[in-house]
């Protein structure tokens, strides 16, 4: 199994939405007061200040908005992963967020923006939480 | 017409000759400059009432460095928004001369980021350290410094049609600067370069992919070195060796990832119209932009949010050797040999100041004809996530 980073804890914005990856969900969050989406997570909303916010989860289907396929790393997590496409994902409810584009046989070949990817949960060696990762539809 | 308020100026510079310096410490490098800075003003040490520091490496901040110093300043700011600190320290000295809180600043920088073998550009978030609410949403992905820089490169290639040979003119004009620079000869040497001549936009795309779409030759190298610069008062200016180089306008903003925001703007889309509203110029009247060449794309869109040529024109802007110091169009580009090519000790705002100076006096090892007006724009981050930028316009005497 690949072993990426775990996320670090305590950490309270971000712990909810590791725990619903935990459970294979992809969580954001959106505000009551404006409707405002806000991802990463937080504790208020970034367009209106506003502290009532609440967790939704995404389909988890989106769009590559960019990405780069790393070649060189220095972080041995990552060595055995080759090379690798880190992108930034738009998802349909109107969040970006990084991740990678996995299971293609040439990252430099086959990933592409504006490209329909949908998440999975990759189980890590790492530890508990598995990582939100992002595949070709 | 350009602001005639001549209310600050640049008095002293001094930039570290060496890019690869065994034995020496951050701080010892900052002292060195410091002292090297305040010689080439004339003002004296005790003269000097406001330290401006990054609190970079050893630094300590504003009050470290007044404790090494041995001096008690009484304008003290720690500002430290990355490479582009210098630019906003600066827009602080303006600000607190104007306001008559401080008459000569120094600002300084010193790291051993090559003979410690920081890998900046390769590193990446770790996923160690303190919990953080952003590493904890980034750093399993496996983001490097450049593979951030190389997705705001794949965006500007998919909305404009760049191309990697638009970027790779940023490359040649800057290693032609350099191999004119016996600074940045050395310091290619020192740091083992494969060559250190003139090279050509073919030889930047043979060079090997670090992250797609970016090769080793639009990447900037990792060096030693520092400078330092003071700034002074008009009152306290008068009593300078050289001529001051004013500044003119300054402006400062902050640019990070949004949803559903545009990746190819930075932050220096909001800071330039600030600092060409105060200072009074147009992008067509500057005679130099030092611009921080962290990577090719860093420039190509910093020229288009400056004003240069429109968002998404680069690609026509960059033809024609336009560039080069002695090009009949306008700006010039780091004309030092910039980060690509001369120093990158991982926070080149300093070094942007430091050549605008030397351009505007007429010290510039590929001068310019008759500059007059020079653009130091600062990127500190990463230009595809949390950035800031710092734009500070300066005119000569």
């Amino acid at each position: 199994m690949p072993n990426r980073p775990q996320p670090r804890f305590p950490e309270p914005n971000s712990q909810p939405f590791w725990e619903g990856a935990k459970r294979g969900e992809l969580l954001y969050q959106q505000c009551n007061s404006c409707n405002g989406v806000v991802f990463y997570p937080r504790m208020l909303c970034t367009h209106c200040g506003s502290l009532d916010l609440a967790w939704k989860q995404s389909k988890g289907e989106g769009t590559v908005y960019t990405y780069s396929v790393v070649r060189q790393n220095r972080n041995p997590a990552f060595s055995d992963l080759g090379a690798y496409a880190l992108a930034y994902i738009d998802l349909d409810e109107g969040f970006r967020m990084m991740s990678n584009v996995i299971g293609v046989a040439d990252p430099t070949k086959d990933v592409s923006i504006g490209q329909r990817v949908k998440v999975e949960f990759e189980k890590q060696d790492s530890g508990d939480y598995p990582i939100p990762v992002f595949r070709p539809v | 017409m350009a602001n005639q308020a001549r209310d600050a100026a640049i008095v002293g510079i001094h930039e570290y000759p060496l890019r690869v310096a065994p034995g020496r410490s951050a701080m010892q490098i900052k002292a060195e400059s410091i002292s090297k800075a305040l010689e080439d003003s004339g003002l004296k040490y005790s003269d000097v009432d406001a330290i401006y520091d990054t609190n970079e490496g050893e630094g300590g901040g504003g009050l470290g460095m007044s404790h090494y110093l041995g001096l008690k300043p009484t304008v003290i700011d720690t500002t430290a928004v990355g490479g582009s600190s210098y630019e906003f320290q600066t827009a602080h000295a303006l600000r607190d001369i104007r306001a008559g809180k401080a008459n000569v600043a120094i600002l300084s920088y010193g790291s051993v980021a090559a003979s410690n073998r920081t890998p900046i550009g390769t590193g990446g978030g770790t996923g160690a350290g303190a919990p953080n609410w952003q590493g904890n949403m980034e750093d399993s992905f496996g983001q490097t410094l450049i593979a951030n820089y190389a997705m705001v490169a794949h965006r500007h290639m998919h909305q404009y049609g760049t191309t990697s040979a638009d970027l790779a003119e940023i490359s040649v004009s800057t290693r032609l600067h350099a191999t004119r620079n016996p600074d940045a000869v050395r310091a290619m040497q020192d740091l083992q370069f494969m060559g250190t001549g003139e090279i050509s936009v073919q030889d930047v795309l043979d060079s090997r992919v670090i992250a797609d779409p970016l090769h080793l030759l639009e990447c900037c190298m990792v060096s030693d070195g520092g400078g330092a610069l003071v700034i002074a008062s008009a009152a306290a200016a008068r009593g300078a060796k050289k001529k001051p180089v004013w500044i003119l306008g300054t402006g400062e903003a902050t640019k990070y990832r949004e949803n559903g925001g545009d990746i190819t703007v930075s932050a220096g889309a909001q800071s330039a119209p600030i600092a060409f509203g105060e200072a009074g110029v147009k992008p067509e009247e500057l005679d130099l932009a030092m611009i921080y060449d962290s990577f090719t794309i860093t420039v190509a869109t910093i020229l288009e949010d400056l004003g240069f040529c429109k968002k998404g024109e680069y690609k026509d802007f960059a033809k024609g050797n336009r560039f080069r110091f002695d090009s009949a169009l306008k700006p010039a580009l780091n004309t030092d040999g910039g980060g690509l090519s001369s120093n990158h000790p991982g926070m080149r705002g300093l070094f942007l100041l430091l050549e605008s100076v030397r351009q505007l006096r007429g010290e510039s090892s590929s001068q310019i004809a008759n500059a007059q007006l020079a653009i130091a724009h600062g990127n500190g981050g990463f230009l595809g996530g949390n950035h800031t930028g710092g734009s500070v316009i300066l005119a000569r005497d």
